[in-house]
């Protein structure tokens, strides 16, 4: 078998394992589930709010935002994970042994993205039982699985970066809060067409928009769309944003995860642990 | 005595951070199934040069070959016949530790050769460092001995044929390190592994390792056998005996013939003698006090 080979088979497997481990320990199971069902809760309350005269209801139109925003917050997991697998010492572990690198990115995107699938699930079938106005067809699935996969492409790499250009588990706590804004004006909880002309500009440069326009293409009837920015579900433009994203994603984050991981070393995985060590004790 | 090639050479090596030397001209060498100790005290440069070595850091100047390639680009297939243990690790956590050799093990699969079979058997090498009870235990409700012992298990488990040991005992009771001890050994003896460990413990270099490096202030300061190391240092045997009632002590570098001789000259009157042979932690101590007054 050829190294590269031998590379994806084990990422594959070691994604699957960490997927597990995700699944059968409360922390994470709590993750899994809180924040899904949470989501479920605020789409019920929304459901009854009408948007303005455009004859939409709130909830209908939130519904597949939070999946779109649900699936931009995959890079922030993948940012997470990172900074933890290199304060741990994974990071210099998979830098050990053969093909490493590869074996750990493999498994995280494997991971998260599974993850992901599930949260998506958790949220997604209950909250079409309870709230009303989608347009649910054939048509809907094939539309839903590609904004997915060409999301996770935008923000999967994204996330790589952000986790090797942030060293701490501290510093990923400040990184999230840009990103909430960010979410707070892409038009998840309230259609960006409401916001100022400035505000919506921001918005479309950042993939969670993209995310949540391209899911309520999927999901709603097509009539919705004219509660959007040109009255139209504008795919060409998701492709290409997502695209340009996917790209940058791809080209930079090999160059910033090699300069990380050639950072590594016994001796810097020890003085992280003992700075640790010391803000605890 | 291990007569096979060089797999490790040192030459020159020196590592500069500023304005401040660590590493100044480090030079030694380590043939194939040789167990080499690294001894020094805390802040000698032990972890700087075996972090070179394993590829882990960029040096200064000076030329350093592992396995034939420089470490600093080496490729992967070069990775897969080197086996590394660090000072301290807690990684992995959640994986179970018969999984995680096995998994990590799975990485090593296609540099299998002919005449090394990738990797080692997960279930073997569980056995082989006595954590066969504790296969499928999570990582972090190990403690520290077991841990420290699957660390090692995780080092050999793509059968490397060298292995870096960063203080492989710290923190070991006197069991776990007998059978750490033993477990090395074995290594270097049935699988030809070249050892190369750091530790500060004389007493386990002396008992592990072929050849013992001295290595204080960045600086080596003896290299050889634990017996070429006592030599090395002279006028340190002790000798005491009792003549006419009255108690002699002297120290010299050849106490048989400073023993001889007192016979000769003497007879029997001498009595009481006592010959005390200069330890290898003499040495070392006195080969570390005299680097410190010297720099």
């Amino acid at each position: 078998m050829s190294p590269m080979a031998t590379a994806l088979r084990a990422g594959w497997a070691r994604g699957l394992v960490e997927l597990r481990q995700s699944f059968t320990n409360g922390a994470d199971l709590w993750g899994h589930f809180f924040w899904p069902s949470l989501m479920v809760v605020v789409t019920y309350f929304l459901r009854d709010v009408s948007f303005g005269g455009s004859g939409f209801l709130l909830g209908t139109l939130v519904l597949p935002s939070i999946l779109g925003m649900n699936a931009s917050m995959a890079m922030v997991s993948m940012s997470q994970q990172l900074t933890a697998d290199r304060e741990d010492g994974t990071l210099l572990r998979a830098k050990a042994t053969p093909n490493g690198m590869t074996t750990l990115l493999l498994g995280k995107v494997v991971s998260v993205s599974g993850g992901l699938v599930v949260d998506l699930a958790v949220f997604l079938v209950p909250a079409m039982v309870l709230v009303p106005g989608l347009a649910v067809g054939p048509g809907s699935w094939p539309t839903l699985a590609w904004v997915l996969a060409l999301g996770l492409l935008a923000t999967l790499p994204l996330g790589a970066v952000l986790g090797s250009v942030f060293t701490s588990v501290r510093a990923q706590g400040l990184i999230t809060l840009p990103i909430l804004g960010l979410i707070g004006i892409s038009g998840v909880f309230y259609p960006v067409t409401a916001m100022p002309q400035w505000v919506q500009w921001v918005a479309q440069s950042a993939p969670v928009y993209w995310l949540g326009l391209g899911m309520r293409s999927a999901l709603l009837p097509d009539s919705a769309a004219a509660v959007e920015i040109g009255g139209s579900w504008r795919h060409a433009e998701t492709v290409a944003v997502l695209g340009v994203w996917a790209v940058l994603g791809l080209l930079v984050a090999p160059v910033v995860l090699r300069r990380m991981a050639r950072r590594e070393s016994g001796s810097t995985v020890a003085g992280r642990r003992e700075r640790a060590l010391g803000r605890v004790g | 005595m291990s007569t096979g090639h060089t797999v490790l050479d040192v030459e020159g090596l020196r590592m500069r951070y500023g304005d401040n030397d660590v590493l100044r001209d480090v030079t030694f060498r380590a043939r194939q199934g040789e167990v080499l100790a690294l001894l020094g005290p805390n802040g000698a440069g032990k972890t700087t040069t075996i972090e070179i070595l394993e590829g882990f850091r960029n040096r200064s100047a000076g030329r350093v070959d592992v396995l034939g390639s420089d470490p600093a680009h080496a490729d992967e297939g070069w990775r897969a016949r080197v086996g590394v243990v660090l000072q301290s690790w807690r990684d992995h956590g959640k994986w179970r530790v018969r999984e995680l050799l096995a998994h990590l093990g799975s990485c090593y699969a296609c540099y299998s050769t002919d005449r090394v079979a990738r990797p080692w058997d997960a279930d073997d090498l569980v056995a082989a460092v006595g954590l066969t009870e504790h296969a499928g235990k999570k990582i972090r409700t190990l403690s520290g001995g077991q841990r420290r012992r699957l660390d090692v298990a995780i080092g050999i488990v793509g059968r490397p044929e060298l292995l870096f040991l960063d203080e492989p005992t710290a923190g070991f009771d006197p069991e776990a390190r007998r059978e750490f001890h033993d477990l090395v050994r074995d290594l270097a003896a049935r699988h030809e592994t070249t050892v190369l460990l750091t530790t500060h413990d004389l007493a386990e270099a002396e008992k592990l390792a072929d050849r013992i490096v001295v290595l204080d202030g960045g600086r080596i300061i003896a290299d050889g056998t634990a017996a070429e190391l006592a030599r090395l240092i002279a006028g340190q045997d002790e000798v005491r005996w009792v003549r006419d009632g009255r108690a002699f002590e002297v120290s010299t570098a050849d106490s048989t013939a400073f023993a001889f001789d007192l016979f000769r000259r003497y007879g029997d009157t001498v009595t009481d003698l006592e010959v005390r042979r200069s330890s290898l932690e003499d040495t070392y101590l006195a080969l570390v006090r005299k680097a410190e007054v010297s720099r």
